[in-house]
C-alpha cells in the first residue's frame, strides 16, 4: 500500500474507533447510575459493545503498523485523539444521554452499511460485525425518542434542549478530513456526504415523529484533532488505572 | 504429538469444551468453532466472537489450547475470524435443545435479517406459551434479552438472535 494512503487510512481508522472508545467510556458512567435498573444493563451492554468495535479497528490500526489497542487507548493524551466533541461532552441527563446514542446509533448504520461494501477487506468484515451489534443499539435509542419526545411536557422539553446542544456537534461527523479524498478514491471509505444523507433520512422524519423540532444551526468548525477540557477529564480518569502500572499484565 | 491426531478427532473432543457463559452447551454446538487444520505437528483451531466485545473470547481461546493439548499436541494456535459474522442460526439443533433447557428461549432463526425477528414473539422456555413481552433488549450478558412471560408472570432471558 502507498505509505500516504496508509497513513490516511490509519488517521481515517482512528477517528473512528476514538468514537466508539470515547462513547462507550461515557455510556459506561452510567453504570450504576441509570434511572432504571433494566436501563442500567441495557447502557452497560451497549458500551461494552461500543468498547467491542474500538477493539476490532484498533486491531487493523495494529497490523497496518500502529499500536496495539491497549497502547492506542491507554497511552495517548487527548491532542493525539480524534474522536468528534459530541462523544466527549460529559453524560448530561437522561434525555441528553439518549438523543446523543440515538444521533449516533444513526450514524454508526449509515456508516458501516457503507463500509460493509470498503474494498479494504479488513474494514469491510469488521463493518458487517459491527452492524449486527447496531441494529440493537438504534432500536433502543430510537424507541427513548420516541418516549420521552411524546411523554409529557418536561420529557420533551428536556430532549428538545439536548437536541438543541447536540445538533452543532453532530455536523463535525460529516466534516471531511483533509486527506479524505485518496480514501474514496481507493473505495476504502465512502464520501461522508453520502453517509449524511442516508443519516438525515433516518433522523430528521424520527426526531419531527417525535415532537421535536430539527434545529438549524450551523456545525461547529474545527478538526477532529481540537477537543474540549471535557477529554481530557474523561481520559484522566480512564487511563488512571493502566498508567498508574504500565507493565502489568491482566 | 500423537501422530494419528486428526481434524476429526479435536473437533468431537472440542464438543466437550462449554461456553463460559452457558456452561451446558458446548463452543461447537454454538457454532464457535469454525475450522480445524492438522499440518505436521501443528494444530490450528479458527474460532469466532459471538459478539465483538463478548468478555469470554479469551476465556474459550484458553479453554481451547488447553483441550487439544490434552489430546497430545504440543503445537497449538487458536485464531480468531470474524468473516463472515458469526450467526445464531449457526447453533445447532442440538445447541438450541440445551439452550431451552437451560432455561434460555433459544433465539429464532432469521436467515440474515434479524429485524424480522423483532416482530416475532418468543416462546417462554417454561411453558412454550407465546404470550409474551419483551422487557429490554439488552441483558445479565450481551448475547441475551429479558423477556416476561404473561401466563407463567415470570421473566425470562432469550440467547437474542444475531
Amino acid at each position: 500500500m502507498e505509505p500516504q494512503l496508509q497513513q490516511a487510512l490509519i488517521n481515517r481508522l482512528l477517528a473512528v474507533a476514538d468514537d466508539e472508545l470515547i462513547l462507550g467510556h461515557r455510556n459506561a458512567e452510567w453504570t450504576g447510575h441509570a434511572p432504571i435498573l433494566e436501563e442500567d444493563i441495557a447502557l452497560a451492554n451497549i458500551a461494552q459493545d461500543e468498547l467491542g468495535h474500538a477493539v476490532l479497528l484498533y486491531g487493523i490500526v495494529a497490523d497496518l503498523g500502529g499500536d496495539d489497542a491497549d497502547t492506542l487507548a491507554m497511552f495517548r493524551d487527548a491532542d493525539a485523539f480524534r474522536n468528534v466533541q459530541l462523544v466527549e461532552l460529559p453524560k448530561g441527563d437522561w434525555a441528553f444521554t439518549m438523543v446523543r446514542q440515538f444521533l449516533y446509533d444513526a450514524y454508526e448504520l449509515a456508516l458501516h452499511q457503507r463500509l460493509r461494501e470498503s474494498a479494504f477487506r479488513p474494514i469491510a468484515d469488521a463493518s458487517a460485525k459491527i452492524l449486527q451489534e447496531e441494529i440493537y443499539h438504534l432500536r433502543h435509542s430510537h424507541a427513548w425518542v420516541e418516549r420521552l419526545g411524546l411523554g409529557t411536557s418536561e420529557s420533551n422539553r428536556r430532549m428538545q434542549a439536548a437536541l438543541d446542544t447536540l445538533w452543532p456537534y453532530v455536523g463535525q461527523l460529516f466534516v471531511e478530513s483533509a486527506d479524505a479524498e485518496i480514501l474514496v478514491k481507493a473505495d476504502y471509505f465512502p464520501a461522508l456526504a453520502s453517509v449524511q444523507a442516508h443519516w438525515e433520512q433516518i433522523v430528521i422524519p424520527h426526531l419531527e415523529a417525535s415532537g421535536l423540532v430539527v434545529p438549524d444551526t450551523a456545525p461547529i468548525d474545527a478538526p477532529r484533532t481540537v477537543h474540549t477540557a471535557h477529554l481530557d477529564a474523561l481520559l484522566a480518569d480512564m487511563q488512571l488505572v493502566a498508567r498508574s502500572d504500565p507493565e502489568a499484565t491482566w | 504429538m500423537i501422530n494419528d491426531l486428526s481434524a476429526e478427532t479435536i473437533y468431537n473432543a472440542l464438543n466437550e469444551v462449554m461456553d463460559p457463559e452457558i456452561p451446558v452447551v458446548s463452543l461447537v454446538e454454538m457454532g464457535i468453532i469454525r475450522h480445524v487444520a492438522v499440518k505436521d505437528s501443528a494444530v490450528t483451531v479458527t474460532m469466532t466472537p459471538t459478539f465483538s466485545g463478548c468478555p469470554a473470547l479469551i476465556e474459550m481461546q484458553t479453554l481451547i489450547r488447553d483441550k487439544v493439548r490434552e489430546l497430545g499436541a504440543d503445537n497449538v494456535h487458536v485464531e480468531t475470524a470474524i468473516a463472515p459474522p458469526w450467526s445464531s442460526d449457526w447453533i445447532t439443533d442440538e445447541g438450541r435443545r440445551k439452550l431451552k433447557q437451560f432455561g434460555l428461549a433459544p433465539p429464532q432463526a432469521h436467515g440474515g435479517n434479524v429485524v424480522m425477528t423483532f416482530f416475532d414473539p418468543v416462546a417462554c422456555p417454561r411453558c412454550d406459551g407465546t404470550d409474551t413481552t419483551l422487557k429490554n433488549s439488552f441483558g445479565s450478558t450481551l448475547c441475551r434479552a429479558i423477556w416476561y412471560c404473561n401466563s407463567c408472570q415470570d421473566a425470562f432471558e432469550q440467547f437474542k438472535s444475531l
